[in-house]
């Protein structure tokens, strides 16, 4: 083991070069451009057997890693944003084929209007789409869930592809302290790949991707469903065994001073680590506050959730984008179907949405969240939600609507 | 066709894993019109044969026997390229 200064990106970058795909297809887009940058130049300097694949467009990079994976090799990309929305017929394809593919995706908002900078909307949109999603709250989780997320995906009762996220330019651009496995460790945690149907082994000659119709796609369609359930149940060993080889232990969920919490915040990704501080603080002041952070989106931890919520009063949910036309976010949505139809259905929960195009959430927007939170704890009225944190005119909107609507 | 599997008993991601295995699909069913052959016109050129998408011209010792109707889908491109002079297969509505 050893400590590097690393970005996110970077930190990224190192698990690629250990676990040395056989195929790495990519194209630069902003943030994701420094990761496939620092591959490229471990391919470059001999550091990896990599085959690097330099294709014209990111509908291109996905597709060219699921002829690789489907070939029979470890194969990985890495996106943001409108590369992910390019890979989207892709995306349903290699979790289709159930292909083993690790893609790192840098979270970034989407167009119109153009921006670069983090929020979630880019794999919020992807959340159903038979990816299993890994969201990581810095750098040192950007690495680990990489690593991680090859043995989940080559896992023979799982079989399906992985993004691991992390926040744009927060996490991707933002050095930070990591802790490096050595290259033998990784390559012996990852193990050899050897797939069960490949489509260059011509001894045993497959199809993939045949036509599929009334009488068969659906039983394959639910087979995938079932594949998801596994991931579910397998994902807590690879976890387990990683923590085993690294000492550090991650779970579904990580809960923070949560057991006597009035009041929880959900979140993911960076904010995780801010909403943290705020607690101590908060708790320093004397309320009992907690934090829950989500880091494996999909398949997502239904149980974990419940369990972690089963002491509270109030629930915030902090989503870091909108489902448009939705009732709430898409981390609310789930959030409130676990609920429904147990016994904490009645929990009030407050959707906030927040950071939309890399808009800073600071300590002070979280802790005027918690205030409010507590609000709700004490008079039992619940805020219309969802609620737009740190966004200009929300203040004032209704009022004057109401205004108009009187004139 | 054997009977039908369930989703359980489905090799991972709708492969075919067994080479050779589309012969076991009929795709018969899909036909509005179907091909018929008049013996007599027939001078076996096997135009028919090499144009076929979908194998289903049969041939016994170099002599154009008929369809294999389990498989022939009604495209009438075999009609279509029956040589003029010749014109010994014609399409038929389905159920006729």
């Amino acid at each position: 083991m050893k400590v590097m200064a690393l970005t996110g990106n970077e930190a990224v970058a190192e698990a690629m070069r250990q676990i040395n795909p056989d195929v790495v297809a990519a194209y630069p887009i902003t943030p994701q451009t420094e990761l496939m940058h620092k591959f490229a130049e471990f391919v470059a300097d001999g550091l990896v057997d990599t085959e690097m694949v330099l294709v014209e467009s990111e509908h291109s990079a996905l597709s060219a890693t699921v002829g690789a994976s489907a070939a029979g090799v470890r194969a990985m990309t890495a996106t943001s944003s409108q590369g992910l929305a390019l890979m989207w017929e892709i995306l349903y394809i290699a979790a289709g084929l159930r292909l083993p593919i690790v893609m790192a995706v840098v979270n970034r908002a989407l167009s119109a209007p153009i921006n670069i900078h983090g929020d979630h909307s880019d794999t919020m949109g992807a959340r159903d789409s038979g990816w299993i999603q890994i969201f990581s709250e810095n750098a040192q989780e950007a690495y680990d869930n990489t690593i991680i997320a090859v043995r989940v995906a080559e896992h023979p009762e799982v079989l399906l592809p992985v993004m691991v996220t992390m926040d744009g330019f927060i996490i991707s651009h933002t050095m930070e302290r990591v802790e490096v496995l050595d290259d033998e460790v990784v390559r012996n945690f990852i193990g050899e790949y050897n797939p069960r149907y490949k489509l260059l082994d011509v001894e045993n000659p497959v199809t993939f991707g045949p036509l599929d119709l009334q009488d068969y796609y659906f039983e394959h369609k639910r087979a995938q469903a079932e594949a998801m359930e596994n991931a579910y149940r397998f994902i807590k060993e690879v976890d387990e065994e990683f923590y085993k080889i690294s000492g550090r232990r991650y779970q579904y969920v990580e809960p923070y001073e949560i057991d006597d919490a009035d009041v929880v915040l959900i979140s993911l990704g960076s904010t995780a680590g801010t909403i943290k501080d705020v607690v101590d603080n908060l708790r320093l002041k004397g309320m009992r506050v907690g934090a829950l952070k989500i880091r494996l989106y999909r398949p997502f931890p239904r149980d974990e959730v419940i369990e972690y919520l089963s002491n509270a009063s109030v629930i915030g949910v902090m989503d870091r984008a909108i489902a448009f036309g939705a009732p709430y976010g898409p981390v609310c949505l789930d959030v409130k179907s676990v609920l429904q139809g147990t016994k904490f259905s009645e929990l009030p929960v407050v959707n906030y949405i927040y950071g939309l195009g890399g808009r800073d959430i600071r300590p002070g927007d979280i802790e005027r969240i918690f205030i409010e939170l507590d609000k709700v704890r004490i008079s039992g009225e619940v805020p219309k939600s969802p609620r737009f944190i740190g966004v200009r005119g929300e203040e004032d909107y209704f009022e004057k609507v109401k205004r108009l609507v009187k004139n | 066709m054997s009977e039908l599997k369930k989703w359980y008993e489905l090799p991972v991601g709708g492969l075919i894993i067994e080479p050779g295995s589309a012969v076991k699909y009929k795709t018969g069913s899909w036909r509005t019109f179907k091909p018929v052959l008049d013996r007599s016109k027939c001078n076996d050129c096997l135009i028919c044969w090499i144009y076929c998408p979908d194998n289903s011209i049969l041939v016994n010792d170099g002599k154009m026997v008929g369809f294999d109707y389990d498989h022939c889908k009604g495209c009438g491109i075999c009609a279509e390229v029956c040589p003029d002079k010749a014109k010994a297969i014609s399409m038929v509505l389905e159920h006729q």
